[in-house]
């Protein structure tokens, strides 16, 4: 009766096995982000960064997750037991489902049968997107309230106006892209960019609107208000501890990857790259640019955040509702007068 | 299959709700009444309109709860702060609260019908058909949503406004 | 009013303009900055496995030298902890008995001699009042602890041995002195 409860085994299969390989790969590049935020910073600031753990610190990751495995795992007393464990689990599992929809490449060939390079092309790939990061602020929330610390607290509530704020311009910005392709669907927009047909020489506006709401969306600096640790003393993870947060930091990598790759996508061509064919290399050539692409964005996340001091909560809150919003707003506008003019 | 997952999830969505109104904290009331919404998302998706699921999501689990939840976090409600309600406010309440209920009967009596759809497309839900007819058959009513939200945003700023400009 | 130091700025409180408003070319003019500092060489020293050369006059973790034949110097007359203006140094004298001239080379020699490495300011002022050219400081690092009672030295910590690869070189800082003194 609707299609997407008729399956076969073999899709499944290959779906599962792409599902735990998108997995591991996701943790990989967020566990190494941690180490190349550390290295990054240091580089920025004159020092040299982790380097005895293995060649160059190479098995700093590791290291630090043995750490906070074997740490003390702290509950306070009058902590909401089951939403204080609830929130970094919620956390995770939100931002690990996100990159579900970003195609990495067109087409794999493994033993001979072509294999889709995105977990799911979604009609609605770019709602899906929107509708997890807004779910992300969840677990901060829950998390700073179950702690039951006044600086967690402000953290969530900080954290949650935040969202909201961000969302809406991240919204709108995307909204221009989606009028300008015509598809809600992240597979079908890289298509379109082909070459270097990318979206960002027609929406230079709109992206970095969108730029500095995904920063804002991550919590990175110079927009991490809900953790601050000079004001509120790391915010809403303060009563955290151990693994679970790890977790919490863990998964604000994994949403630092998923929103760069979806940066990417949508504005600078995904896997296409002038001169280069995303089939080369029986499709590897894809993923290939896809992921420089990526690793670039984090890159630009990290320097940003080493160079740029924090905001304070007003202009924050300015920012978010005085200037990205009616900018977006501007450049819906003259998206759809464009569309209007030169397409049709 | 669909049949078993749409057990399911009725039951799920049941469940939540009612978890809403039993729970004595207000925030597990809010965290029940997102996974509600789950349910019922996961209703929408069933019906192969992934569009209102994933919209439903952004818009009540993304926005409005977490609206409700920050409220609700800087009220911070608990048992030792909770107004004892008298007798009569509950007798009120009690009242308001079954006149409601014999409105929404006596509205849906008429009219209700528990046949299946039949005629179901199951292409209704996608974004190209759900946008044309909401801009062809259904303009009109789309059009004067806007408005109402656009007053409504009026009104907030206007409320919102301080007297004293700093 | 004299301005209290001469890199004092006037603040201004105009209104910006558009460029200014909109902060994005500061942020690149900023993200340029660290940019820049990215490839810069790095200042770091990765300690124990280098080590900064020290200055010659580097004054460090004393040393009871021993003569030629392996015997003490120190004859324990105590002028070192007269000296010393933290009053880091104590010692406890005894007389040379029969059958031990191959230890010490004075007729008193120090039976305990310890140095308070917390009161100690390293300012070798013990090193000139030795008449036996028995104390010297030398460019090693006084080693960190947790317990205050490690720090107080005994002469286990301060004399060199005997043999030739543990006696302890003093030459540097010495010839550096020298040659100022001549200078």
């Amino acid at each position: 009766m609707h299609s997407i409860l008729l399956f076969d085994a073999a899709l499944v299969l290959e779906k599962s096995i792409f599902v735990v390989v998108l997995f591991i790969i996701t943790l990989t590049v967020a566990a190494y982000a941690t180490y190349g935020e550390r290295k990054i910073a240091a580089f920025f600031q004159d020092r040299i960064g982790p380097n005895r753990a293995g060649p160059f610190g190479l098995l700093q990751p590791l290291a630090d997750g043995v750490k906070f495995f074997t740490k003390e795992d702290f509950m306070p007393n009058a902590a909401e037991r089951w939403l204080f464990i609830l929130a970094p689990a919620s956390f995770m599992f939100v931002a690990c489902m996100t990159s579900a929809v970003i195609p990495w490449g067109t087409e794999l060939t493994l033993f001979g049968k072509p294999v889709s390079l995105q977990l799911t092309d979604l009609n609605i790939g770019v709602l899906y997107i929107l509708g997890f990061t807004s779910l992300g602020v969840y677990g901060i929330m829950i998390g700073g309230w179950a702690s039951n610390n006044k600086y967690s607290l402000y953290g969530s509530i900080r954290a949650s106006a935040q969202m909201i704020s961000y969302e809406l311009a991240m919204g709108l910005a995307l909204i221009a892209v989606v009028m300008m392709s015509g598809t809600l669907s992240l597979k079908e927009m890289a298509i379109q960019q082909a070459g270097l047909n990318w979206n960002i020489w027609y929406q230079p506006l709109g992206f970095l609107i969108f730029f500095i709401c995904a920063l804002a969306e991550c919590n990175r600096a110079p927009f991490d208000m809900a953790e601050c640790e000079t004001e509120l003393i790391g915010g809403y993870h303060t009563e955290y501890s151990s693994m679970k947060l790890g977790m919490f930091l863990f998964a604000e990598y994994i949403n630092m990857f998923v929103s760069c790759a979806v940066i990417a996508t949508v504005y600078f061509g995904g896997y296409n790259f002038p001169l280069i064919d995303p089939g080369w290399l029986g499709g590897l050539m894809g993923p290939i640019v896809m992921f420089a692409k990526t690793f670039f964005f984090i890159f630009v996340f990290m320097w940003i955040r080493w160079t740029l001091p924090r905001f304070r909560y007003d202009q924050l809150m300015r920012l978010g509702w005085k200037s990205l919003i009616p900018l977006a707003i501007i450049n819906m506008l003259l998206t759809g007068a464009g569309v209007l003019l030169f397409d049709k | 299959m669909s049949l078993a997952v749409f057990l399911i999830l009725a039951a799920a969505s049941v469940l939540f709700a009612l978890l809403v109104v039993f729970t004595k904290n207000p925030v597990h009331s809010v965290i029940y009444l997102i996974l509600a919404f789950f349910a019922i998302a996961g209703q929408y998706v069933l019906l192969n309109a992934q569009f209102l699921a994933v919209v439903h999501i952004i818009v009540y689990a993304g926005a409005i709860m977490v609206l409700f939840l920050f409220v609700l976090m800087l009220l911070n409600l608990n048992m030792d702060t909770e107004p004892t309600q008298t007798g009569r406010w509950k007798l009120g309440a009690a009242i308001a609260a079954g006149m409601l209920l014999v409105t929404f009967i006596g509205a849906l009596k008429g009219g209700i019908q528990l046949s299946a759809v039949t005629d179901h497309n199951p292409q209704v839900g996608l974004v190209q058909n759900l946008g044309r007819v909401l801009f062809t058959d259904f303009v009109v009513p789309f059009e004067i949503a806007g408005i109402l939200f656009l007053a409504a945003m009026v009104g907030a700023v206007m409320v919102g406004k301080r007297d004293v400009t700093i | 009013m004299q301005p209290l130091t001469t890199r004092s700025k006037l603040v201004v409180d105009k209104r910006m303009n558009f460029w200014e408003r909109i902060y994005l070319p500061a942020i690149f003019k900023g993200m340029w900055i660290t940019l820049k500092h990215f490839f810069r060489k790095k200042n770091t020293l990765s300690y124990p496995d280098e080590v900064r050369p020290f200055a010659p006059v580097w004054r460090g973790w004393h040393v009871l030298k021993r003569d030629e034949q392996g015997r003490e110097r120190c004859t324990a007359c105590g002028l070192c902890a007269v000296a010393c203006p933290a009053e880091a140094i104590t010692m406890t004298a005894e007389e040379r008995e029969k059958g031990e001239e191959g230890l010490y080379r004075e007729e008193k020699y120090a039976a305990v001699y310890e140095i308070n490495m917390l009161r100690c300011i390293f300012c070798g002022l013990c090193e000139e009042a030795c008449p036996k050219e028995a104390i010297f400081l030398t460019d090693r690092i006084v080693p960190s602890d947790y317990v205050r009672q490690n720090f107080i030295f005994g002469k286990e910590l301060l004399v060199e041995g005997t043999t030739p690869e543990k006696r302890i070189d003093v030459t540097k800082r010495q010839k550096h002195i020298q040659e100022k003194i001549t200078k």
